[in-house]
């Protein structure tokens, strides 16, 4: 495919890095030195200019482009570049934006603005928040199928009742499939009798009330679903979001912000939340409001460094989960070694979001694992392609890849892979698959 | 060196012209009565010479170039009220009948008529004529709303000034444009009062006609006059205690809907009742009626003395309070005789007051529940100092500095109505008269919060005549100050507003 990516920012880099080993793409940055730099970098053809115009846009060839993808810093520049884009050619248009209400517009009429798909960073990081908080022992949860199936990432602690167990025994539920064994970094498929070790990091596929039990047997500890203290520390519109989302779900969160005109906003917005105007990194404040009792505390302050302090500080003063936003990818590691529960990265997820378009469409929803080691695909089977009509257990000795089958969902119901299972048209199937071999399984739904 | 006026009181001051120019038409009404009737028309030709005399001698003041500011709009709500109630005054000083024909009775009578309250010094009604009586009608339906969100609605040059005139009359919100052009919006909000007087009238009639021949059309039509404008003068002595049970209870609707803010009375009728059912004031003007209605009719279930039947027992109950507290003051039965817990409780009505945007006059309900609200959010605050809690109404936050004005308001009404107890009991000792306590207090509640009867000789079958002539002067003034709700009458006494 040929995709055109306007904004070389750590959205746009990461995308344009997913995509380049597989498509032709073009990259257009406003700065001459970044795009100088970039295709170094990565193995793409830069442009410098301004991606809004239509002269720039004919030098990437839009006109020819499958897709363009608008993820620059400024809502507005990436509406009118997909904007643009459309008069100049067919491409699939997708714009990323900061602003809920032009998500609002946009999901009100269809292709305002010129846009195909609108992601919205922060409220994509929100709800990846809030599903998290949902599942307190998982360290990544993701939806698929409607939500009728669940993928969900466990790290298994020292004292963990499924630490030293094998996977058969681990896995003694009906309708849950374990897809995935990260050990120091690395991936295995596991099989029944591999073994699971503390330290390891599980993926399991399956229905929702599976996910959930298997939580339990993983961190019987955990506090239970309805969190009932909450505290989320910065009024940023990430920590506003989640706020928001959470109060739908009937919780009721405390917000710390320290901006008195923020904080009224806040308030006014939120009738479901507390809202409290003070210096988070005050530990007086902290224990005086008791949020080291709370259950979790989400840090969504303006920087990596005011939410590293503030999640430590939250963590020595004994806060049981805490969940950092963290805006640089490289330091989300340090965050998770520094004992900080679970780093979010909003670009990941706004990457994550953005390149399951990149999947000849049936490719429906994807969830990125371990710094792109793995991908989690939903795949709609299309009539007579390669994968219906055998037995799962033939597929896995035919296909060269490493891959697999966590569940299969078919006229809306679960149904469990079994060596075999025999796929039908129409199934959504909800598989792991190691990265490198991902175009190759996806095209052949 | 000369201190330079900066109040642009031309404009005021020709707007009053307009206004007074204006006046003929509604005196144009008791006067065709007077025709009819084959009664003096000479009140009422004189009272609309002297509105075109003064209407035309403050107009040539106007200067073109003045514009209607804020400050004007103070100036111009005071010396408007004033006026015309002034002018209203007339008809009764040239009738020359009965006490209200002493110039300062005359201007309490018009004074109490224009500002809705319904006191009145008149001892014996049958010596007015038909056409006086119903002058005394109109000019409270003419108050009822608001002169001014009439004339805006009426004389198109006042045009843009008439939003800040509403403003200003209104004190407690901005106003709610229902259209883009303030003329219409006034216009369309005039036009409900219209109706609603108009269906008053006709079911009144028709009652009338099916229960009680006293309910004839002259008194249909006086009594929907002064019900929907939540007023309280009635051509009976009686006041509605005259007529017949049923018509009793039909006069309640038209006491609460009058109370009813007339902005979400329109979007009910244009398909969106539920903003009206879901109104948070709504709830609380309804539910202190309610409550007030069942400790008063419980109270006189346990009154031996009181020998109403159950029905009439709570209808009186029902009727009087919702009377005082949509601050109408029609009365259904001579409440003074209750026991004192019942007549305490009437008492503690007055202070309530119906819907913001409404024909109703006291402090108001929607100002009530923003304090209270305040309180409950100043308690949590105590708790936890860092906390945002804004005060919501119907789920949005009211801004601060409302609920500050709010507070000044409360305290300002309660200071005046303290202060004109003082006055009245200081003034009838001095007079040699015996006013207890507790009928100062009514006396000033019902005046300066213009509700309309009070208790002991000021009571609805009784008279506001036995106070001495200094005191219903200064009674005239606080019920034009509280009408107007305080503020345009007391920034004129200050230097600030004409000089700075």
């Amino acid at each position: 495919m040929h995709v055109v990516v306007i904004g070389a920012g750590e959205v746009g880099t990461s995308i344009a890095g997913s995509l380049a080993s597989d498509h032709e793409v073009v990259v257009i940055d406003v700065d001459p030195e970044r795009a100088e730099q970039l295709k170094y970098e990565i193995d793409v053809l830069t442009i410098a200019g301004d991606g809004t115009t239509s002269e720039i846009q004919s030098a990437a060839d839009v006109g020819r482009a499958d897709m363009v993808i608008a993820c620059t810093d400024n809502d507005q520049t990436n509406l009118v570049a997909c904007g643009t884009a459309k008069t100049l050619g067919d491409g699939f248009t997708i714009a990323r934006v900061k602003s809920t209400d032009f998500l609002r517009t946009w999901e009100g009429s269809e292709g305002a603005f010129g846009v195909d798909f609108m992601v919205c960073t922060d409220l994509l990081t929100a709800e990846n928040i809030v599903r998290v908080i949902g599942l307190p022992a998982a360290i990544d949860v993701d939806p698929f199928a409607s939500g009728l199936v669940q993928m969900a990432e466990f790290e298994i602690a020292e004292g963990s009742p499924v630490a030293g167990q094998t996977v058969s025994e681990a896995d003694r539920f009906e309708s849950l499939t374990f897809v995935g064994l990260f050990r120091d970094g690395e991936l295995t498929i596991p099989r029944g009798d591999s073994g699971i070790k503390s330290g390891d990091r599980a993926v399991v596929i399956g229905s929702p009330e599976s996910v959930q039990a298997f939580a339990t047997d993983v961190d019987p500890h955990t506090t239970p679903d309805e969190a009932d203290d909450i505290v989320i520390v910065g009024g940023s519109e990430i920590g506003y979001q989640t706020a928001r989302l959470l109060g739908k779900r009937e919780l009721r969160p405390r917000v710390v912000e320290r901006d008195a005109d923020r904080a009224r906003w806040l308030a006014e917005q939120l009738p479901k939340a507390v809202v409290m105007e003070h210096d988070a990194t005050d530990a007086e404040f902290l224990t005086r409001e008791n949020i080291h009792e709370a259950d979790i505390v989400v840090t969504a302050l303006g920087s990596d460094e005011q939410n590293l302090l503030v999640a430590v500080l939250a963590k020595r003063l004994g806060v049981d989960r805490v969940i950092a936003v963290v805006d640089s990818p490289d330091y989300v590691t340090v965050f998770e070694e520094i004992g900080i529960d679970i780093a979010i990265n909003p670009r990941t997820v706004t990457a994550e979001e953005i390149t399951r378009f990149t999947y000849e469409s049936v490719a429906e929803n994807i969830a990125v694992l371990e710094n792109d080691q793995a991908e989690v695909l939903e795949l709609e089977l299309t009539k007579g392609c390669a994968l219906v009509g055998r037995p799962i257990s033939e597929l896995v000795a035919d296909i060269d890849a490493r891959f697999v089958i966590g569940a299969i969902t078919r006229d809306h119901k679960l149904v469990t892979p079994r060596g075999d299972t025999v796929l039908e048209p129409g199934d959504h199937v909800i598989l792991l698959v190691e990265s490198d071999s991902v175009s190759e399984i996806a095209s052949m739904a | 060196m000369t201190t330079r006026i900066r109040v642009g009181w031309r404009a005021s001051v020709g707007l009053t012209g307009d206004v007074l120019a204006a006046l003929p038409v509604p005196l144009a009404f008791p006067l065709l009565i007077a025709l009819y009737y084959g009664e003096s028309p000479l009140p009422f030709l004189a009272a609309i010479a002297v509105s075109i005399g003064l209407g035309a001698a403050f107009r040539s003041v106007q200067d073109p170039a003045e514009n209607l500011g804020p400050r004007e709009a103070f100036l111009a709500v005071a010396l408007i009220w004033f006026l015309v109630a002034a002018v209203g005054a007339i008809p009764f000083v040239v009738a020359g009948v009965g006490t209200v024909a002493h110039p300062v009775n005359a201007m309490f009578e018009a004074m109490s008529g224009l500002t809705t309250t319904g006191a009145t010094v008149l001892v014996d009604f049958s010596l007015h004529s038909r056409s006086v009586m119903m002058w005394r009608q109109v000019i409270q339906w003419l108050g009822g709303l608001g002169i001014l969100i009439l004339a805006t609605a009426v004389l198109s040059e006042i045009g843009v000034g008439g939003a800040q005139l509403m403003e200003t009359e209104t004190q407690t919100q901005d106003v709610n444009k229902l259209t883009p052009k303030i003329t219409r919006t006034a216009q369309l909000i005039w036009g409900i009062y219209f109706g609603l007087t108009g269906l008053a009238a006709v079911v009144y009639f028709l009652l009338g006609l099916a229960f009680d021949p006293q309910m004839d059309l002259y008194n249909a039509v006086a009594h929907a006059f002064t019900s929907v404008a939540t007023a309280g003068f009635s051509p009976e002595p009686l006041s509605v205690g005259a007529f017949h049970p049923v018509i009793q209870w039909a006069v309640v609707p038209f006491m609460v809907i009058g109370s009813t803010s007339f902005v979400l009375i329109y979007f009910a009728i244009n398909g969106d009742p539920m903003r009206l059912l879901r109104n948070e004031e709504f709830h609380f003007y309804l539910g202190a009626m309610g409550t007030l209605a069942s400790i008063v009719a419980f109270a006189l279930f346990l009154d031996p003395s009181v020998t109403f039947g159950a029905e009439a027992t709570v209808r009186h109950a029902v009727f009087n309070v919702a009377s005082i507290v949509t601050t109408t003051g029609y009365a259904s039965t001579d409440y003074v005789l209750w026991a004192p817990a019942a007549k305490h409780m009437l008492f503690m009505g007055m202070f309530i007051g119906g819907m913001v945007g409404s024909t109703t006059c006291s402090i108001k309900s929607l100002r009530w529940l923003v304090a209270l609200k305040t309180f409950r959010r100043n308690l949590f605050t105590a708790i936890h100092p860092e906390a945002v809690r804004p005060v919501r109404i119907t789920g949005k936050p009211v801004d601060e500095g409302a609920i500050r004005d709010i507070y000044a308001y409360l305290l300002l009404s309660i200071v005046i109505f303290f202060l004109l107890t003082v006055v009245i009991v200081v003034d009838a000792e001095r007079a040699g008269l015996r006013v207890t306590e507790f009928e100062a207090l009514g006396a000033a509640a019902t005046t300066f919060l213009n509700i309309g009867p009070a208790f002991g000789d000021a009571g609805p079958y009784g008279t506001f005549a036995s106070f001495p002539m200094s005191t219903r002067a200064v009674m005239i003034v606080l019920m034009w100050i509280g009408r107007i709700e305080i503020i345009p009458v007391l920034v004129l006494f200050t230097k600030a507003f004409w000089t700075s």
